[in-house]
C-alpha cells in the first residue's frame, strides 16, 4: 500500500444544454459528478453508479448514456444533453407534461433519466411500438411506480391511443 | 360550495418541479465550503478489531478528519437509542456510531473519514490500517437459537434477545380434539427496500448562532430532531432537520438513528464547515436496515367444513446484529396473521434472535407479508386436504360485516387491543374473483393446458393494520396574499402529499387546489410530529390537516362576520371569498380576511385566540384502522427454464374514503411491483460465514417493466369510523399479499405446495425436477411435508 498519487488534471471543453463550458478538473471525475457538483445540475440523479438503474442518463450527442459510467473527459468535445434543458415547471415539454398526467412519477428520483431515453425514442420514432416503448424502459429502475404509469405517459407523448384500462 | 377536492384524480402539484431537475433531495444540497465523508466498513461479519492505526489516512493531502470510536466525544461512543421498548424485550442492544473494539455485521462502520470530496476520502479508506481476528459467525437462523452456538453479543448468554407469546381462547385444548390438524413450516428470506435514492446526510453547522441544519433522506425527521439535540447538547430550536424530497423510503428510511446520521453533524460541528455522506449502492445492500427472514413452524385445526378451530405458529425472527427498532416486525407478523378470519382459538409465539447481519427494522409490510403468507398457505391446505374449494373455505371463515368492530383479542404493534373498526370482507373478495374470473377458471386453465401452457391462478387475502398513533399535526396558515401554506412534519417520499393535503385543505376553504402549497419533513416548518410509516401518514396527518384548515375556516367566518356586519352561520367560503349567503354581492376575498385578521393597530377580540388566519391542530388516533384487500394473479409457467410470467394481477383495496384515486392507484401498482421482488426476484444471500453475495443490481434483481404486470383495480370504500376523514392507509396495501398469492397461483399451476419465499427461476427448476423425479416414483409425492429444501 502507498499514498494515492497526485492526482491528474486535464482540461475538459463540451457543450451542456446547449452552454459551451470549460473545466479543469481530475480526469477520474464521473461525468455525472462533473454535471452535479461542477456545473450545478443536479437534475441528474446517481442511484447505483454501476450502470444499472439508469437515473444518471443523459444525452451525449444525441445518444443516451449512463453518465455514471463515463469519465467527464470523454465527453471533452461533445454535446451533453440533462434534464434540465427538456422544459421548465411553467412549460413541461410534451413527454413531462404526459408524466403528470398519467401519474409517472412517485418519488421523482429515478424520473430524469426516464425522461431522457423516452426523448430520444420520441425524437428518432416518432410512432414507436409498445415493444419498443418497453425496450427502452427495460433499461431503467423505478421503485415506486410499478412502471406502467410511465408506460402510458411515454405512449400518450407519441400519440399513441390509451391503453385498456385493465392491460 | 366551491369546487370539491376530496375523492378527485387531482393531477400532482409536485411533479412539475421533479420533471424538471428542480427536486431538492439530500444531494443536491451543495453548500459551499462543503466537505464530503466516507466509511470504512467492516469486510467481516464477526471479528475483533486488533488493531486500527489511521495515521497514514489522516496524513494525505485534502484529508480533515478521520475518526474511529476512540476519538469520539463519550455520548457518541455509547450505543445508539433504544426506540420501542418492550417489555419482553430483554436484551435492547443497538448499534453504535463506530464500532468498538468488535463488529457484528458485514458493512458495520470502523472508521469515517472527511476530505475535500468524496474520491479523496475514498482514498483515505484505503490508507487505514486495520486488522481483525475473525470468529465464527451467527449466520443461520435456526443455527443461532441452539445451545452451542456462537454469540453475537458475548455478555447476554444466548443469542434470543426476546420471546413473546400472545394467547386467544383456548387453543391447545382446540388442537387436542379437532378433527383435522394440518402442519406447515414455511419460511421467508432476506430482501431490501432499495429505494432508487440512497442514504444521505448533509450537515451545516453555523458556530456563532449555534445552529446545526441538517438535509437528511430519513422518515422522521423530528425524531432525528428530538436525538441529535440531546446527543449534541443543543437546544431542539437551534437544530432543524429538513427531508425536503426524498427518492423513496419504504420504511428502511426512518431509524433513530443510523451511524451516519450522528457522524455526519459531528463532524460538521468539530470542523466548522458543512459535511455531506452519501451513501452507494453497495453499502446500500450491506448497511441500510433489511427485514423479512423468518421461519414459522404453523398448524391449523379445523372441523369438516373447513371451518377454523384454532391456528398456531411458532417462529424464529431474524432481528440481525442489533434491535434499535424492538419487535415491531414480528409483532406485525404474530398478529397481522391472523387476517380477515374468525378464529376462536389462537398462539403466536416468536423468538427474536440475533444473526451477524444487517440490522432487522420495517420494510414495506412490516411483517404483514409473513403473516399473510402464513395464514393464506394455512387455508389452501386445509381447502387442498379436505377436497373444499379455495375460495369456499376463505368465504366459510370471512369476519362477517355485521361483526364490526371485531376483537381479535390481540395486542397489536401500538401497544392497543387490535381491534378492526370497519370493513366488508366478503364483498371485496367476491368482487376480486369477479374481476379474475374465478367461476370459469378451471375451463380457461384446461383449456391452455390443451395448447401445451401452464396456468395457475393465485388468490389471498390480507387485512393491512394501518394509522397508528401516537399523532401528527399541522399548521394551516392564510397569508396576506390569499395564498394557503400548511406545514405538517411528517416527510414524502413520493406519495404525493403536496397534493393530497393541498386537496383537504382546498376544500375545507373554498379555494383553488393550486393556491395550496404543502410542506412537509421540515422541522423548522413544524415542529412536532412522528414520521412517516406504517401506513399512516393520509390517516394521522391528513387528519390533521383536515382539523387545521377547519379551525382556520371558522377563524376567517368569525373575522369576515365583522368585515361583513353578518352573522358567522350566515357566512360561505367559496372561490377565495366569503360570501354572505344569498348576497353573494354581500363578500370579502380571504386575503382582506387574513389582512384584517392581523391588524397593525387597534385590538384583537378574545375568540380570535391570537393573529393571522392561521391554526394549528393535532390528531391522535385512538387505535389503528385497518384496510382489508384481496388480490388475485393468472401466471404462465414455462417448466423448461422455471420462468414465470404474470398475465393478470387483481387488486380489489378497501382504504375507506379516497383522497385521490390517481395516487392511490399508484401507491397499489408500485407496492405489487414490489411484492413480485419479494416473491420471485429479490433475495439478499449470506453465505456461511456472513458475507453478502448480493452487492449490486446484477446480483439482486428489481423487477423491470418486463415483470410487472399492468394491475387491475377496483376499489370498495367503507369508511372508518375513528377518524374525521373516514380514511384508512393504504400504503403497503400493493405489496402484502404477492407472495402469498404468487405461492397460491404456482401450485395451482404445478401442482406443488409451496413453502418459501422468495423463490427465483433457479428455485422453481430445482422444484420442477424434484417433482418430477419424485411423480416418477411416487403419483403425488409432491405433497410431502415441510420445507422443500432438496
Amino acid at each position: 500500500m502507498s499514498i494515492p498519487k497526485p492526482v491528474t488534471t486535464a482540461e475538459v471543453r463540451m457543450r451542456v444544454n446547449g452552454v459551451e463550458v470549460v473545466r479543469t478538473i481530475e480526469v477520474r471525475r464521473t461525468l455525472a459528478d462533473f454535471l452535479r457538483e461542477d456545473l450545478s445540475l443536479t437534475g441528474t440523479h446517481l442511484g447505483c453508479e454501476h450502470g444499472v438503474c439508469g437515473a444518471c442518463t443523459v444525452l451525449l450527442d444525441g445518444q443516451p448514456v449512463r453518465s455514471c459510467l463515463l469519465f467527464a473527459v470523454q465527453a471533452g468535445g461533445h454535446e451533453v444533453t440533462t434534464v434540465e434543458a427538456l422544459g421548465t415547471p411553467d412549460a413541461l415539454s410534451p413527454l413531462q407534461q404526459a408524466f403528470v398526467e398519467h401519474h409517472g412519477l412517485q418519488c421523482g428520483f429515478c424520473t430524469p433519466g426516464i425522461l431522457m431515453s423516452a426523448h430520444a425514442l420520441l425524437r428518432d420514432h416518432a410512432h414507436p411500438t409498445d415493444e419498443q416503448i418497453r425496450e427502452v424502459l427495460g433499461g431503467h429502475l423505478c421503485r415506486c411506480t410499478g412502471y406502467q404509469g410511465i408506460f402510458d405517459a411515454v405512449r400518450a407523448a407519441a400519440g399513441l391511443s390509451p391503453r385498456h384500462p385493465n392491460r | 360550495m366551491g369546487t370539491r377536492y376530496f375523492g378527485e384524480r387531482v393531477r400532482r402539484r409536485e411533479d412539475p418541479r421533479l420533471l424538471t431537475g428542480r427536486g431538492t433531495y439530500v444531494d443536491d444540497v451543495q453548500p459551499p465550503t462543503l466537505l464530503h465523508a466516507a466509511l470504512l466498513r467492516s469486510p467481516h461479519a464477526r471479528a475483533r478489531i486488533t488493531r486500527l492505526d489511521v495515521s497514514r489516512a489522516a496524513a494525505m493531502p485534502g484529508v480533515a478528519l478521520v475518526l474511529t470510536h476512540a476519538d469520539l466525544p463519550p455520548a457518541l461512543q455509547e450505543p445508539l437509542p433504544k426506540l420501542i421498548p418492550h417489555r419482553t424485550l430483554i436484551h435492547h442492544k443497538t448499534q453504535y456510531a463506530l464500532a468498538p473494539g468488535q463488529v457484528r455485521h458485514v458493512g458495520e462502520p470502523v472508521a469515517f473519514v472527511v476530505a475535500t470530496n468524496r474520491y479523496v476520502a475514498e482514498d483515505a479508506l484505503e490508507a487505514i490500517e486495520v486488522e481483525y481476528e475473525p470468529l465464527q459467525a451467527v449466520v443461520d437462523l435456526e443455527a443461532a437459537v441452539q445451545p452451542d452456538s456462537p454469540l453475537v453479543h458475548d455478555d447476554m448468554g444466548t443469542n434470543v434477545c426476546a420471546e413473546y407469546t400472545q394467547r386467544v381462547g383456548d387453543p391447545d385444548a382446540a388442537f387436542a380434539t379437532a378433527p383435522h390438524v394440518f402442519r406447515e413450516r414455511l419460511r421467508m428470506d432476506r430482501g431490501t427496500a432499495s429505494s432508487i435514492e440512497t442514504r444521505g446526510v448533509v450537515a451545516i453547522w453555523e458556530p456563532k448562532t449555534r445552529e446545526l441544519v441538517i438535509h437528511d433522506s430519513t422518515q422522521a425527521p423530528i425524531w432525528i430532531r428530538n436525538y441529535l439535540a440531546v446527543l449534541l447538547d443543543l437546544p431542539q430550536n437551534n437544530v432543524r432537520v429538513i427531508a425536503l424530497d426524498v427518492g423513496g423510503g419504504f420504511g428502511p428510511k426512518i431509524m433513530m438513528c443510523y451511524p451516519e446520521e450522528v457522524l455526519v453533524p459531528h463532524a460538521a460541528m468539530r470542523l466548522g464547515r458543512p459535511v455531506k455522506w452519501i451513501e452507494d449502492r453497495r453499502e446500500n445492500f450491506m448497511a441500510t436496515n433489511q427485514e423479512r427472514e423468518q421461519i414459522h413452524d404453523a398448524e391449523i385445526a379445523v372441523d369438516d367444513e373447513g371451518r377454523i378451530l384454532a391456528v398456531r405458529t411458532r417462529f424464529l425472527h431474524d432481528a440481525g446484529a442489533y434491535i434499535p427498532y424492538g419487535l415491531i416486525v414480528a409483532i406485525v407478523a404474530s398478529t397481522q396473521l391472523v387476517g380477515p378470519y374468525k378464529i376462536p382459538n389462537y398462539e403466536c409465539t416468536f423468538k427474536a434472535v440475533f444473526t451477524n447481519k444487517m440490522i432487522v427494522s420495517p420494510y414495506r409490510g412490516a411483517g404483514r407479508p409473513h403473516g399473510c403468507f402464513v395464514m393464506e398457505r394455512l387455508i389452501e391446505r386445509v381447502a387442498q386436504e379436505l377436497g373444499i374449494d379455495r375460495a369456499e373455505v376463505r368465504r366459510r371463515n370471512f369476519i362477517q360485516p355485521h361483526e364490526f368492530p371485531y376483537d381479535t383479542g390481540l395486542i397489536f404493534q401500538d401497544n392497543a387491543p387490535l381491534v378492526y373498526d370497519s370493513g366488508d370482507y366478503p364483498a371485496v373478495f367476491e368482487k376480486a374473483l369477479e374481476m379474475v374470473g374465478y367461476a370459469d377458471w378451471p375451463a380457461r386453465k384446461a383449456a391452455a393446458a390443451t395448447e401445451g401452457r401452464t396456468l395457475g391462478l393465485g388468490i389471498g387475502f390480507y387485512v393491512e393494520g394501518t394509522g397508528i398513533g401516537p399523532y401528527e399535526g399541522c399548521r394551516v396558515t392564510v397569508e396576506p396574499t390569499g395564498k394557503v401554506f400548511a406545514a405538517t412534519s411528517v416527510g414524502t417520499q413520493g406519495q404525493g402529499h403536496f397534493t393530497s393535503f393541498a386537496q383537504i385543505v382546498a376544500d375545507a376553504l373554498g379555494v383553488d387546489v393550486q393556491d395550496v402549497t404543502i410542506t412537509t419533513g421540515d422541522s423548522g416548518a413544524f415542529s412536532w410530529g412522528t414520521g412517516t410509516f406504517a401506513s399512516r401518514a393520509a390517516v394521522v396527518a391528513g387528519n390533521a390537516v383536515a382539523l387545521a384548515a377547519q379551525a382556520v375556516r371558522a377563524k376567517a367566518l368569525m373575522v369576515a362576520a365583522k368585515m361583513l356586519e353578518a352573522r358567522p352561520d350566515d357566512l360561505e367560503l367559496a372561490g377565495g371569498r366569503v360570501f354572505v349567503r344569498g348576497t353573494p354581492d354581500r363578500s370579502v376575498a380571504l386575503a382582506e380576511v387574513a389582512t384584517a385578521a392581523n391588524p397593525l393597530r387597534g385590538t384583537i377580540p378574545p375568540e380570535w385566540e391570537g393573529p393571522g388566519l392561521e391554526a394549528s391542530r393535532y390528531y391522535a388516533p385512538p387505535r389503528g384502522t385497518f384496510s382489508p384487500g384481496c388480490h388475485a394473479m393468472i401466471v404462465e409457467v414455462d417448466r423448461e427454464i422455471g420462468a414465470v410470467q404474470v398475465h393478470r394481477h387483481v387488486v380489489v383495496h378497501d382504504c375507506g374514503k379516497i383522497i385521490n384515486p390517481l395516487i392511490l392507484d399508484g401507491q397499489i401498482q408500485g407496492g405489487v411491483a414490489q411484492g413480485l421482488g419479494n416473491a420471485f426476484y429479490e433475495k439478499l444471500v449470506y453465505d456461511a460465514d456472513g458475507q453478502l453475495l448480493t452487492q449490486t443490481y446484477m446480483d439482486y434483481l428489481l423487477p423491470t417493466i418486463a415483470e410487472v404486470p399492468k394491475v387491475e383495480i377496483g376499489h370498495v370504500e367503507t369508511p372508518s369510523p375513528l377518524n374525521p376523514l373516514g380514511v384508512k392507509g393504504a400504503g403497503e396495501a400493493g405489496t402484502i399479499p404477492v407472495p402469498a398469492v404468487f405461492a397460491s397461483a404456482l401450485d395451482d399451476a404445478l401442482g406443488t405446495r409451496i413453502t418459501e419465499m422468495p423463490l427465483s427461476h433457479s428455485r422453481l427448476l430445482e422444484m420442477l425436477l424434484d417433482l418430477e423425479a419424485s411423480r416418477g416414483g411416487h403419483a403425488d409425492a409432491a405433497s410431502g411435508d415441510g420445507g422443500a429444501s432438496p
